[in-house]
C-alpha cells in the first residue's frame, strides 16, 4: 500500500507492505536508518522518533499508522548543518560508546528538554527509563543531559 | 567551534579527546551492520532447532521452495567446504547435520526478496526430528550419554579427562593443599547464565564480488578470525574471502564466535546476489555465546591474625553444546580464583562440561566473574569468622609485585592491590536518605507500594582482577601499517575491532602522538589492508593496537629519514610470550602464563526493602588500576559500563530455561540494567604504569565487571544479613527477615 507522510519536515511517499512497522519504512523505505533496530518490541528505545510530536517507539507504530501523519527522527534534529545541542552534549560529555542507542536517547532527551528544560536527575532517570544502554552504565548521558540543559 | 574543543578532537596520547565516530553516531549516520544495503540485496533467513537435543530424521524444503520471493534454500548439502567451524576447535556444524544440540541451533538458510518472505517460506520448511534426551544438569554431564562423538578438545595439551562431556578439566595444585589453619570458612555458590545484550543485533552483508569471492561487511571482534572460519567452509582461499567491519552495536565478548557470517556468504555465492542478514532480539539470544553459568564449592583457611593459609575451590561451568572459548575460561576461572590475594596453599579444581544447554563462551570478566563473586563471599565470611574489618582482612592479604600467583608465576609487572583496596575505601559514602522521599528512590523504583518501612541499607566492599591479553602460549600479535605521504599527512591501518570501547581514538592518538602531526587519517577496518590485530577482547586492544601503531610509526619515520619520499610500512606487535600450564598440576611451564593482570576494587552503598523483595544501589565507588589512560574519558567510560554489567549479573540478569529451552528470550523477560537501576559511580584512576606495555598502559573493560557483582552482594549481605550465594538475586531471597 501506498502511504504519505511528513519526515522531518520534508512530504515522502513509500510503497509499504500492511505489516511493515514504522521503523522498517523509515530504516529500509526512506533512506533513514538512524532509528535504531535493536529489540523491535518496544522495549529499549533506540527506535524512539516524535510522531505528532509525541514521543513513540516506531517499531510499535504501523507504517500504515503514520500515513498523514508527521515523523521527526534523529536525522530530522540538526538544523542547518548545525548539531542540535542534545547531540553536542553527547558528544562532548563522553554518552557516546557503540552508539547503538544514542539515536533513541538523544531523541527522546531532545523531547524532555522540549517539556522540562531544566530537569531534576529524578526526572532525568523517569524520562530516560525507556532508553537501554548497554555500553555506559548511564553516568555519561546524565552528564550529557544536564550539560544540554544548561 | 571553540579552540578548546578542537583541542579535545585532535588530542594525543593521555588527554581526553573526543570519540571521532561520536557525531556520526548522535546524527545516526553512522552505518551499523544491520544499516547496510546493496543494489538487487536479498535477505536472508535463519531456520533454527525447536529442541534442545534431536536427531535431524528429514528435511523437506519443498514449501519454502515453492514460496514467493524465494531465491535460495540450504541446508548444510549445500556448505561446500568443512562442514564444521569452531573458535578454537571446529566442533559446530554451519548447519547442523544428524542432531541438533541446543535450542535455536541454525538447520536451513532462507533468502528471499523481503525479511518477511524469507521468514514465512522458512516456516514452510518441514524437519522432521526425533527428539533425545537432553544433558541439561552440568552435574550429571560427566556420567551421561557423550553429545559430541569426537573429543574435540582431547589432544591440546590439556588433562585428558576421560570422562563423557568434558571440555576441560583444569587441577591447579599450589604448596600444600591439605594444609590447615587456625579458622576455616565455606560456602557454595551459583551464577546464572548472563547474556551480552549488546544492543545492535547480529547482521551483516555478504556480496559476491562476481570472481567467486565474497566480502562480508560484518560487525565482529576480530575480522582474520572471522575470515580464517568462514574461508574453509565456502571451500575458498583465505584471499578471496574479504571481511570489512561494519558499525558493531555493542560486543562484550558476544561478537567473538561467529554469527550469521558463513550464513549470508553462503547465500550470496549461491544467489548470486547480495544477501543481507538481521537478527532480531528472540534470535539473538540464540544467536551467541553467553557467560558460562557456574557452580563453586570454596573453602578458605586462615591464621588468627587473617593470613590466608589455604583456598581450596572446585568450580563447575556449564559450556553448553559448542566448545567455543570454554577451554580458556575454565582456566582462567581457576587463576583467579583466589582473589588478588597472596596464597602458599592452594587445590583448585575448575572443569568445564558439554550439555544441550545455550552455549557459553566468551563475556566481559571470562571466568573470573564467577570465581571473584564465590572468593569475595567468602572473604566476608572470613572477616566475619575472624571479627576483623572486611577491609583490613584484605589489605593484610593484598598480592604484590614479587609475590607468586598460585600457578607459580611471579608478579614482575605492576598490580597495585593495595592502593586500590585503600583508595576505595577512602570514597565518603553518602549520608542515608531520609524517609518518607521520592518512590523513584525507594528500592524498586515507583513498583514501590510503601512509605520505606521495609528498607535496610548495606554498605559492601569487594576486589578483584583477572589477566590482560591472551594467555597460556597463545601467540598473539597485532598488526598496523603507517603510510606517509609526499604531500604530508598520514594514513594507519589497523584492524582493530571499534566496537564502542574507543579503540579507533586510541589509534589515532598514538599515531599523532608519534607521528607529532594531527593529519592522521585511520583507513577502514579491513582484512583486505593489513594483517591481523588479533581480537577486541580479554582487555588487550588498547595495549596491542597502540603496541603495533606506535611501532609502524617510528618505522615510518626512521624509513622516511632515509629514503625521503612516501612511505608504507606494516610491523607486527608482540606482547611478551607466555606459556601452557602443565596439565597435571597447574603450573606454569615458563616464566609466565599471563602477560599482565589490572585489579579494582569497589565500594557499594544498597538499600534491600525486605518486606516486598526489592533492592536499589544507591552509590558505587570504585579505584581501579589502569596503568596509564590514554583517553582518561573513554576509561571512566568503560569503568562506568563494566560496573553496570555487573550489576545487571547481581540483580536481574539470567537467561532462563526449562529443558533446554530458554524461556526469556526477549528484552521484556531478560531485563538489562535502566537508568532507575544504575547509580552514579564514582571511580578513581589509580596509575602505575605496565612495564611490558606501550605508554604504560592496561586494558580497563573488564575488572569493573569482574568485582562489580562480588560488591553488590557484599552490601546487599551486609543490609539482609543472609549468605546470598547465588546470583541474580531474586526477591525471594531476601524478603521476610
Amino acid at each position: 500500500m501506498k502511504i504519505g507522510l511528513t519526515v522531518n519536515g520534508a512530504e515522502r511517499e513509500a510503497d509499504v507492505w500492511e505489516g511493515e512497522s514504522l521503523l522498517f519504512a523509515l530504516r529500509e523505505r526512506l533512506g533513514l536508518p538512524g532509528s535504531k533496530n535493536a529489540c523491535e518490541q518496544g522495549e529499549c528505545g533506540s527506535c524512539s522518533v516524535l510522531l505528532d510530536g509525541t514521543l513513540v517507539c516506531a517499531c510499535l507504530v504501523l507504517a500504515a499508522q503514520a500515513d498523514g501523519h508527521d515523523v521527526v527522527t534523529v536525522e530530522g534534529l540538526a538544523e542547518d548543518g548545525e548539531l542540535h545541542r542534545v547531540q553536542q552534549a553527547f558528544v562532548e560529555a563522553g554518552a557516546v560508546q557503540c552508539g547503538f542507542c544514542t539515536p533513541g536517547l538523544v531523541v527522546a532527551t531532545a523531547d524532555l528538554l522540549a517539556h522540562t528544560p531544566q530537569p531534576s536527575d529524578d526526572e532525568i532517570r523517569e524520562a530516560l527509563s525507556g532508553n537501554l544502554c548497554r555500553c555506559t552504565g548511564y553516568s555519561k548521558i546524565f552528564d550529557a543531559v544536564r550539560l544540554a540543559s544548561q | 567551534m571553540t579552540a578548546s574543543a578542537r583541542q579535545l578532537e585532535l588530542g594525543r596520547v593521555g588527554e581526553s579527546v573526543r570519540r571521532v565516530d561520536g557525531i556520526p553516531k548522535t546524527t545516526g549516520e553512522f552505518a551499523y551492520a544491520s544499516d547496510l544495503s546493496a543494489a538487487g540485496m536479498l535477505w536472508g533467513h535463519t531456520v533454527r532447532s525447536p529442541h534442545a537435543h534431536a536427531r535431524i530424521v528429514e528435511i523437506d524444503l519443498a514449501g519454502a521452495l515453492a514460496s514467493p520471493g524465494v531465491h535460495a534454500v540450504l541446508t548444510h548439502e549445500d556448505v561446500p567446504g568443512q562442514k564444521r567451524y569452531g573458535l578454537e576447535f571446529p566442533d559446530q556444524p554451519v548447519l547442523a547435520f544428524d542432531r541438533v544440540r541446543y535450542f535455536g541451533e541454525p538447520v536451513a538458510l532462507v533468502a528471499a526478496e523481503h525479511p518477511e518472505q524469507a521468514r514465512r517460506a522458512a516456516e514452510r520448511i518441514r524437519v522432521e526430528y526425533e527428539p533425545l534426551q537432553p544433558v541439561v544438569d552440568p552435574e550429571q554431564a560427566t556420567t551421561q550419554e557423550p553429545i559430541h562423538e569426537q573429543r574435540w578438545t582431547h589432544g591440546h595439551g590439556y588433562l585428558d579427562d576421560s570422562r563423557p562431556n568434558v571440555v576441560r578439566h583444569l587441577v591447579i595444585r599450589h604448596g600444600d593443599p591439605d594444609a590447615a589453619g587456625d579458622v576455616s570458612v565455606s560456602g557454595s555458590y551459583e551464577l546464572g547464565i548472563q547474556d551480552q545484550a549488546f544492543l545492535g543485533p547480529e547482521s551483516g552483508l555478504a556480496v559476491p564480488d562476481g570472481e567467486g569471492g565474497v566480502d562480508v561487511y560484518v560487525a565482529t571482534q576480530w575480522l582474520h578470525v572471522d575470515r580464517d572460519q568462514i574461508a574453509p567452509c565456502l571451500n575458498l582461499p583465505r584471499e578471496q574471502v574479504r571481511i570489512h567491519l561494519a558499525g558493531v552495536g555493542g560486543a562484550f565478548g558476544g561478537r567473538e564466535d561467529l554469527s550469521m557470517q558463513i550464513h549470508s556468504a553462503l547465500l550470496a555465492l549461491h544467489t548470486s546476489r547480495p544477501v543481507k542478514m538481521v537478527y532480531n532480539r528472540e534470535e539473538s539470544f540464540v544467536g551467541h555465546v553467553h557467560r558460562h553459568p557456574a557452580r563453586i564449592w570454596a573453602e578458605h583457611r586462615a591464621d588468627r591474625d587473617g593470613k590466608l593459609v589455604c583456598v581450596r575451590m572446585r568450580i563447575l561451568l556449564d559450556g553448553g553444546a559448542y566448545a567455543s572459548s570454554s577451554t580458556a575460561v575454565t582456566s582462567n576461572a581457576a587463576s583467579f580464583a583466589c582473589g588478588p590475594y597472596a596464597v602458599e596453599n592452594a587445590l583448585l579444581d575448575s572443569t568445564c562440561v558439554y550439555t544441550n544447554n545455550p552455549p557459553c563462551g566468551a563475556m566481559r570478566g571470562f571466568g573470573a566473574v564467577q570465581t571473584c563473586f564465590a572468593a569475595e563471599a567468602q572473604m566476608d565470611k572470613l572477616a566475619a569468622a575472624l571479627g576483623l574489618d572486611p577491609v583490613e582482612l584484605r589489605l593484610r592479604n593484598a598480592l604484590a609485585p614479587g609475590d607468586r600467583l598460585p600457578t607459580g608465576q611471579r608478579i614482575e609487572g605492576s598490580l597495585p592491590v593495595a592502593e586500590v583496596i585503600r583508595r576505595a575505601a577512602e570514597l565518603p559514602v553518602p549520608e542515608p536518605e531520609e524517609l518518607p522521599r521520592e518512590a523513584i528512590r525507594l528500592p524498586g523504583g515507583a513498583g514501590n507500594t510503601t512509605r520505606g518501612e521495609g528498607v535496610r541499607r548495606g554498605v559492601g566492599f569487594a576486589v578483584g582482577y583477572k589477566n590482560i591479553c591472551y594467555s597460556e602460549g597463545f601467540d598473539d600479535y597485532c598488526a598496523a601499517r603507517v603510510r606517509l605521504f609526499a604531500e604530508g599527512g598520514a594514513e594507519v591501518h589497523c584492524a582493530a575491532a571499534e566496537v564502542g570501547q574507543g579503540v579507533t581514538n586510541v589509534i589515532l592518538q598514538v599515531a599523532r602522538t608519534e607521528l607529532g602531526t594531527d593529519d592522521v587519517r585511520l583507513a577502514s577496518h579491513t582484512t583486505a589492508s593489513v594483517d591481523s590485530a588479533g581480537s577486541a577482547s580479554a582487555s588487550r586492544m588498547t595495549w596491542m593496537a597502540a603496541g603495533a601503531v606506535q611501532l609502524a610509526c617510528r618505522a615510518a619515520l626512521e624509513e622516511r629519514e632515509r629514503t625521503g619520499g612516501e612511505v608504507d610500512v606494516e610491523r607486527v606487535y608482540r606482547h611478551p610470550r607466555t606459556s601452557p600450564l602443565d596439565p597435571e598440576t597447574g603450573q606454569t611451564t615458563g616464566e609466565r602464563s599471563h602477560v599482565a593482570f589490572a585489579c579494582a576494587a569497589m565500594r557499594v552503598v544498597a538499600e534491600v526493602d525486605v518486606e516486598l523483595g526489592l533492592t536499589r544501589v544507591v552509590w558505587i565507588g570504585t579505584a581501579q588500576d589502569i596503568g596509564t589512560a590514554i583517553n582518561p574519558q573513554a576509561v571512566e567510560g568503560q569503568i562506568e559500563g563494566g560496573t553496570a554489567q555487573g550489576l545487571g549479573l547481581a540483580l536481574m540478569e539470567e537467561i532462563q530455561t526449562r529443558d533446554g529451552l530458554i524461556t526469556n528470550a526477549s528484552f521484556t523477560d531478560y531485563l538489562i540494567p535502566t537508568t532507575l537501576d544504575m547509580p552514579r559511580v564514582e571511580s578513581v584512576l589509580v596509575e602505575v604504569p605496565e612495564p611490558d606495555a606501550p605508554y604504560g598502559v592496561k586494558g580497563v573493560g573488564e575488572p569493573p565487571t569482574v568485582v562489580s557483582t562480588a560488591a553488590i552482594l557484599s552490601a546487599l549481605r551486609d543490609a539482609t544479613g543472609r549468605e546470598l550465594t547465588r546470583v541474580p538475586v531474586r526477591p525471594d531471597d531476601i524478603v521476610g527477615l
